[in-house]
C-alpha cells in the first residue's frame, strides 16, 4: 500500500506502542505538537501522556533518561529533532549508551531507539541541515541505520526495538513527504543488510537515505547515455554489509559513494577503503566519491544546491570513472 | 667494459620490454649466456650476451619498456663488481627504479648496491596506468599491458581494453605478431620492388637418395626433404650473393655467411623466423639437428636473439600445406625469398617417356633493387641442379 | 485537542511614569517597524521570496524595543534564531536584514544565514544562534573578553524560554556568577518551547527564580509592557554595568504567529492567542500614548506610514540584491585557506 514516509512511521510507531507496553516514545514536541516533522502526530491523544512524553529541550537529559530507562526494562523510542540538536546528547550516546555493555562486562544492556532526522535540503542554513550519521556510525556499541524508503520507514523501526543494543535511526528531513509503497511484511533483508535497489553492471553507486533518491535519479539519466549503474542503498551505515557492497563492486568494477556527509573523514571515505581493501584487484577505476561541500551549509538555494550531492555530480562522477574525456574534468 | 642494450630484434622492432633478468648483479657472464628474456611485439625472446666479463649494474628494472639501444646493463671486467651476497634491496626498491635510459645517456653514477636492486621480480608493465582489474586480467590471460592503449580515467588501461586485446587475437603477444607481421609485410611490398620466378624440379635423384639414407640409420639420424633444399639453396647462393644480403641506404650489401631464415609458424597463430646458421657449412644430419631444435624454440617460445636476427635470406616452405608453389613476401632488408610448393609425384618426360616423378616448384620472390631475372632464373637452375646430385649437398 | 488553561500574567505591575515624546515616537516607531516588517516577511514567505524557518517574534516587540534601548553601542548583544526585532531595534539597516532574509549578497551576513543567523559585528550584534540555548556561553565569554581586556561594556544575551531546559542556561548562569562577569540575561518567556507549554517543559514555572539557586539577581517583568520592560532592563543593566556580576531578567511575553512561519498550533488554543492578542504591546503602548496625550492619533499613524515605507525600501534592496557567485561556495569557512584544506 502507498503511504508517505511520515505515515510509515508513524505506522511503525502506533504499532509499537500497541504491541510492547514496555515501549514509550519522548523527545521534544512529539505529543502536543504531533512532532517536529508530524510523524507522531496523533499518538499522544490514542496513547496517552505517560506513553508518549513531550521532553523539555534538554537533549543530554532525555536521550540519557532513555538510557536510563532502557537499562530499567523499558524500550524508549526517543526522537532528537535534528542530528544538529543530537549534538547536545552526544556525550550520553558515547559515554554510556555505547559503552554500558562492556564497561559492566556485559552485565548491562541498553536496548533503546533513537530517531532523528538528518540531512540538508530545506535552506535551513547552517544549524539545521548537517548529516552527521557518519559520525554516529564511527561508534562501537551502537548500530546505525537510515531507511531511505517508507517501507524502512515502516518496517525498520519494529526490527530496531527488537535488537538488544542501541539503535540509531537516521531520517532525512526531505523524505518526510515522500510516498513509496510499502508492504505489508518487513521483507527478506535484514535490518543491517544493504539493498540493491536499481541492479545494473557498469558501476555501483553506493548512497544512503536521503542520497538513494538523487542516485536512481542519476541512474536513470545515465541509462539514456547507455550507462546500467547499479544503485546500492546502504540501508545500515553501522554494521556496513560489506559482502553486498563488495560483491556489486566486484561484479561493476567501479564505484561511486554518494554521501551527504563532508568529504574528509566521512562514511564514504571508510566505504571507500573497504572496497580497495576487499576488492582492489576487481576495481577497474579508482572509486569516486560525492560528498557534501567542505562548508557549513549556506542558506541560500542555489548554494546549498551547491554544496549538496545531486543527480547532476553523480552522473558525472560515475562518467569520471567510466571514460577519460569526463575523468579531467570530475571533481577531486 | 662493455654496455648490454636493448638489441633489435627484427627490422620492425622499436622496443622491448625487459621481462626478466637471469643474470644479477656480480655474476660472471659468457659470451653466448643467455642473461635476460625481452619481449617484443613478436615474443619473449631470451637476449645472449656478446663478451666475458662480470654483470657490473642492471640500468633497466624488469617490467620496464625501453626503446631498441636503450643501455640494459653494463658488463665488466669484475673488477668493481660487487659482490655476488650483495645485501637484498629493501621493498621500497620498487620506486627507486631509475627511468628508462635513452640510448645517448651517459653512464649513470657509479654502482652501488641501492642502484642495483635485485628485488623480486616486478609485477608486469610496472609503471603503466592500468586498474587494478585489467592487471588481474591480463595476468590471467597472459595479456601484456605495455602495447594497450587504454580507454579508461586518465587514459587508463582498463579491463575492456584487456579483454578486447585479448579477443583479438586469443592473447595480446599473438594479436601484436600479428600487427607486427603485417607492419613488415605492408612495408616490404610498399618499398621493395618484387619480381617472381618458378621453376619445377625433379626430385627423383633426392628421394631416392633421401630413401637410402633413412633406410640405413636410426630414427633419430634420419632426414627430411627440407634439409636437402635448404643446402642446395644455400649452395645455390654462394653463387647468387645479392640474393643472400641486405639492401640498406640503397646500396647492396652481401652477407658473408647464408644464415637461413626459416619460415615457422607457431601453434597459437603467427609465425617466426629464426635462422639457420651458416647453413652452407654444415652436414646434412647437423641441419637436420638446427632444424629440430630451431622449430623447437620457436614453438616454445625460447628463441635467443640471434636466431631471430642473422637471417641473411628466407625460405618458406608449405611442403605440408598442400599449395604447390608460394610467391612470397620478402623479409626486410633481405633481398630474397625463396619458397617451396608441395613435392608431389606429377607426370614428368625423361628421354620422350612420360613417367610419374617427385617434383616440388621452387620460387623465387626477389628484389629487383639488387638482382633481376636473368639472375634469379640461373639461380633457380642452380638450385634444380644441385639436387640433381643429392650426395654432394 | 488539548485544552489547558491560559498561562499566568506577569505578576509585575505596569510601570507608570511618565515618557518624552521623542522617546515615545522612537520606541513606537521601532515597535511599528519590526510588526510591519514581520508581517511583509511572512508575506514574502508566503510568496516563495523568504524559504527555510522564518520565526517571527510578532507580539514579543516590546522586549526588542525596551531592552536594546537600554543598551550603548559598546555592548554587546547575543541573540536567538527568532531575531529580525533585536536586529531592527539595534539599528541594523532593514534592508540588509530583509535581504538577509532573501539570502541576497547584500544581506547583513551576506546571504548565507538567512532569517536564523543575521549578524553585524559593527554593532556588536552576535546573530542569530539556532541551537537553542546555545548562545548563553558565548555571551560569559564575550563578557569574559570585555572583563579581561578591560573593556566597559555588558554582554546581553537573549534566550527564550525553552533554553531554561538546556544545561547550557544552568553552565552558563553558574559561570557568569562564580566569576561575577558583566552578562545580562534576558529571557523572552513566550510560554511556549516551540510547542510544549511552560509549564509541560518546567517544573518550576517561574523562571526568575532559577537565577537565585546561582546567585544571579532576577526579575520577572510585563514583556507585553514596553515602557515597565524598559525601566526593568535599565535597572538590570545598570547593576550588571556597575560590576555586581550577572543579572537575569524574565520579561514575559507571547507570539501571536506558529512557532516557525506555519504550524498548526495543536498545542495551543485560538482562544489563548485572542486573550494575549488583547494585551498586544504596540496597542498597548499606542493607547496609553494617544491617552497621555503624548503622540497624537495622527503621529502614530504617520510613524506606522514610515514603518511601512522603511519596510518596503528594505523590500526593494533585497530584491535589488545580487545572488552571491556559486564560485564562492566555500568562502568563509577559515580566515584563509590552507593547502590542504
Amino acid at each position: 500500500m502507498r503511504m508517505t514516509y511520515r505515515e510509515a512511521l508513524r505506522t511503525a510507531l502506533t504499532e509499537a506502542l500497541s504491541a510492547d507496553p514496555r515501549v514509550f516514545l519522548m523527545g521534544e514536541d512529539v505529543g502536543r505538537y504531533g512532532g517536529a516533522y508530524a510523524a507522531s502526530k496523533g499518538l499522544l491523544e490514542q496513547f496517552g501522556p505517560d506513553r508518549v512524553r513531550d521532553t523539555p529541550l534538554s537533549e543530554s537529559a532525555f536521550v540519557g533518561a532513555g538510557i536510563g530507562a532502557a537499562l530499567g526494562g523499558m524500550r524508549p523510542i526517543v526522537e532528537v529533532m535534528t542530528v544538529n540538536f543530537s549534538l547536545l546528547a552526544l556525550d550520553q550516546v558515547v559515554n554510556s549508551a555505547a559503552t554500558l555493555r562492556h564497561m559492566s562486562g556485559g552485565q548491562l544492556s541498553v536496548p533503546l531507539v533513537v530517531r532523528m532526522a538528518t540531512g540538508g535540503g530545506r535552506q535551513v542554513a547552517a544549524q539545521h541541515s548537517h548529516s552527521l550519521e557518519g559520525w554516529y556510525a564511527h561508534v562501537p556499541g551502537i548500530r546505525v541505520v537510515a531507511p531511505a524508503t517508507a517501507h524502512d520507514a515502516r518496517w525498520m523501526l519494529p526490527a530496531a526495538l527488537r535488537e538488544p543494543d542501541p539503535v540509531f535511526i537516521f531520517e532525512h528531513a526531505m523524505l518526510y513527504p515522500e510516498e513509496g509503497e510499502v508492504g505489508e511484511e518487513p521483507g527478506p533483508l535484514p535490518l543491517f543488510a544493504a539493498a540493491i535497489r536499481r541492479p545494473g553492471r557498469d558501476v555501483t553507486v553506493i548512497a544512503h537515505g536521503g542520497s538513494v533518491g538523487k542516485a536512481l535519479a542519476a541512474a536513470e539519466q545515465l541509462a539514456t547515455e547507455g550507462i546500467e549503474a547499479e544503485v546500492l542503498d546502504l540501508r545500515s551505515l553501522r554494521p556496513l554489509d560489506d559482502a553486498t557492497i563488495l560483491e556489486s563492486v566486484r561484479r561493476c568494477h567501479r564505484a561511486v559513494v554518494v554521501d551527504e556527509g563532508w568529504r574528509s573523514g566521512s562514511l564514504s571515505a571508510e566505504i571507500a577503503s573497504r572496497i580497495s581493501e576487499g576488492a582492489f584487484f576487481e576495481l577497474d577505476a579508482p572509486v569516486a566519491r560525492v560528498c557534501s561541500a567542505e562548508v557549513p551549509i549556506p542558506y541560500p538555494k542555489h548554494l546549498e544546491d551547491t554544496a549538496l550531492p545531486q543527480p547532476d555530480g553523480i552522473c558525472a562522477a560515475v562518467r569520471g570513472v567510466l571514460q577519460p574525456a569526463q575523468a579531467a574534468g570530475a571533481k577531486a | 667494459m662493455g654496455e648490454f642494450r636493448m638489441p633489435t630484434l627484427g627490422a620492425d622492432m622499436v622496443a622491448g620490454t625487459l621481462t626478466e633478468w637471469y643474470k644479477h648483479p656480480g655474476d660472471v657472464v659468457n659470451r653466448g649466456d643467455i642473461i635476460a628474456a625481452v619481449d617484443t611485439d613478436k615474443g619473449s625472446i631470451d637476449v645472449e650476451v656478446f663478451e666475458d666479463g662480470v654483470l657490473e649494474r642492471v640500468v633497466v628494472e624488469e617490467g620496464q619498456k625501453v626503446p631498441v639501444g636503450t643501455l640494459l646493463a653494463v658488463i665488466g671486467s669484475g673488477a668493481g663488481a660487487p659482490a655476488p651476497a650483495a645485501a637484498p634491496s629493501p621493498p621500497a626498491a620498487a620506486a627507486q627504479v631509475p627511468p628508462p635510459t635513452p640510448p645517448s645517456a651517459a653512464a649513470p653514477a657509479a654502482p652501488s648496491p641501492s642502484a642495483a636492486p635485485t628485488a623480486a621480480p616486478l609485477p608486469p608493465a610496472h609503471g603503466v596506468r592500468a586498474s587494478p582489474l585489467a592487471r588481474r586480467l591480463a595476468a590471467d590471460l597472459r595479456v601484456d599491458l605495455t602495447g594497450i592503449t587504454g580507454s579508461g580515467p586518465g587514459g587508463a588501461i582498463v579491463k575492456e581494453d584487456v579483454e578486447a586485446a585479448a579477443a583479438r587475437g586469443g592473447g595480446d603477444r599473438s594479436a601484436r605478431m600479428r600487427r607486427a607481421i603485417a607492419a613488415a609485410m605492408a612495408k616490404s611490398n610498399r618499398e621493395i620492388p618484387h619480381f617472381y620466378l618458378a621453376t619445377t624440379i625433379d626430385l627423383g635423384a633426392a628421394s631416392a637418395w633421401l630413401a637410402q639414407w633413412n633406410a640405413a640409420h636410426p630414427p633419430a639420424e634420419r632426414l627430411l626433404p627440407a634439409v636437402l633444399l635448404l643446402k642446395a639453396t644455400a649452395l645455390a647462393l654462394l653463387e647468387f650473393p645479392e640474393l643472400n644480403a641486405r639492401w640498406e641506404q640503397e646500396s647492396l650489401q652481401p652477407a658473408a655467411e647464408v644464415h637461413i631464415g626459416m619460415v615457422t609458424s607457431l601453434r597459437g597463430g603467427g609465425l617466426v623466423i629464426p635462422a639457420v646458421h651458416q647453413v652452407n657449412r654444415r652436414t646434412l644430419p647437423e641441419l637436420m639437428r638446427e632444424v629440430r631444435e630451431l622449430v623447437q624454440r620457436a614453438r616454445s617460445g625460447t628463441l635467443r636473439s640471434s636466431d631471430l636476427t642473422d637471417g641473411t635470406v628466407t625460405v618458406t616452405s608449405l611442403g605440408d600445406r598442400g599449395a604447390d608453389a608460394v610467391f612470397g613476401v620478402i623479409y626486410p632488408p633481405q633481398t630474397a625469398l625463396i619458397g617451396f610448393g608441395t613435392p608431389a609425384e606429377r607426370p614428368w618426360v625423361v628421354a620422350g617417356q612420360v613417367v610419374p616423378r617427385q617434383v616440388v616448384t621452387a620460387s623465387l620472390a626477389a628484389d629487383h633493387r639488387a638482382s633481376d631475372g636473368h639472375r634469379g632464373g640461373m639461380f633457380l637452375a642452380t638450385i634444380a641442379r644441385l639436387l640433381q646430385q643429392p650426395e654432394g649437398l | 485537542m488539548a485544552t489547558r488553561e491560559a498561562p499566568p500574567l506577569p505578576k509585575t505591575p505596569a510601570a507608570s511614569g511618565a515618557i518624552d515624546a521623542a522617546t515615545a515616537r522612537s520606541w513606537l516607531g521601532q515597535m511599528l517597524l519590526i510588526r510591519r516588517f514581520e508581517e511583509k516577511a511572512a508575506e514574502l514567505y508566503s510568496a516563495g521570496k523568504i524559504r527555510g524557518f522564518l520565526h517571527l517574534s510578532i507580539g514579543e516587540e516590546a522586549v526588542s524595543v525596551a531592552a536594546i534601548a537600554a543598551l550603548t553601542e559598546a555592548d554587546n548583544i547575543v541573540s536567538t534564531y527568532r531575531e529580525h526585532g533585536h536586529a531592527l531595534a539595534r539599528g541594523l539597516p532593514p534592508g540588509a536584514v530583509m535581504a538577509e532574509l532573501y539570502g541576497k549578497a547584500n544581506g547583513a551576513s551576506r546571504g548565507r544565514g538567512g532569517s536564523m543567523h543575521i549578524f553585524d559585528v559593527g554593532r556588536r550584534f552576535y546573530g542569530g544562534n539556532a541551537i537553542v540555548a546555545g548562545g548563553l556561553p558565548l555571551a560569559v565569554g564575550l563578557a569574559l573578553a570585555d572583563r579581561l581586556r578591560p573593556r566597559p561594556a555588558i554582554t546581553a544575551c537573549f534566550f527564550g524560554d525553552g533554553a531554561v531546559a538546556e544545561g547550557e542556561f544552568h553552565e552558563s548562569l553558574n559561570l557568569a556568577s562564580l566569576w561575577k562577569l558583566p552578562v545580562l540575561f534576558l529571557c523572552e518567556n513566550n510560554y511556549y518551547a516551540m510547542g510544549t507549554a511552560l509549564d509541560r517543559h518546567q517544573a518550576e514555572t517561574d523562571i526568575s527564580l532559577k537565577g537565585g539557586a546561582y546567585r544571579v539577581p532576577s526579575v520577572a517583568v510585563d514583556g507585553m509592557d514596553v515602557m515597565a520592560t524598559a525601566s526593568a532592563v535599565r535597572a538590570a543593566a545598570e547593576q550588571v554595568r556597575s560590576g555586581a556580576g550577572p543579572f537575569l531578567l524574565e520579561c514575559r511575553t507571547y507570539r501571536f504567529r506558529a512557532h516557525s512561519m506555519y504550524d498548526p498550533e495543536l498545542y495551543r488554543s485560538k482562544e489563548e492567542v485572542e486573550q494575549w492578542k488583547r494585551r498586544d504591546p504596540i496597542a498597548l503602548f499606542r493607547a496609553r500614548l494617544e491617552g497621555g496625550g503624548i503622540l497624537a492619533a495622527a503621529a502614530i499613524e504617520a510613524l506606522d506610514r514610515e514603518a511601512r515605507a522603511v519596510t518596503d525600501q528594505a523590500v526593494a534592496f533585497a530584491e535589488a540584491g545580487e545572488w552571491e557567485p556559486v564560485a564562492d561556495l566555500l568562502k568563509d569557512v577559515y580566515a584563509r585557506e590552507l593547502p590542504c584544506g
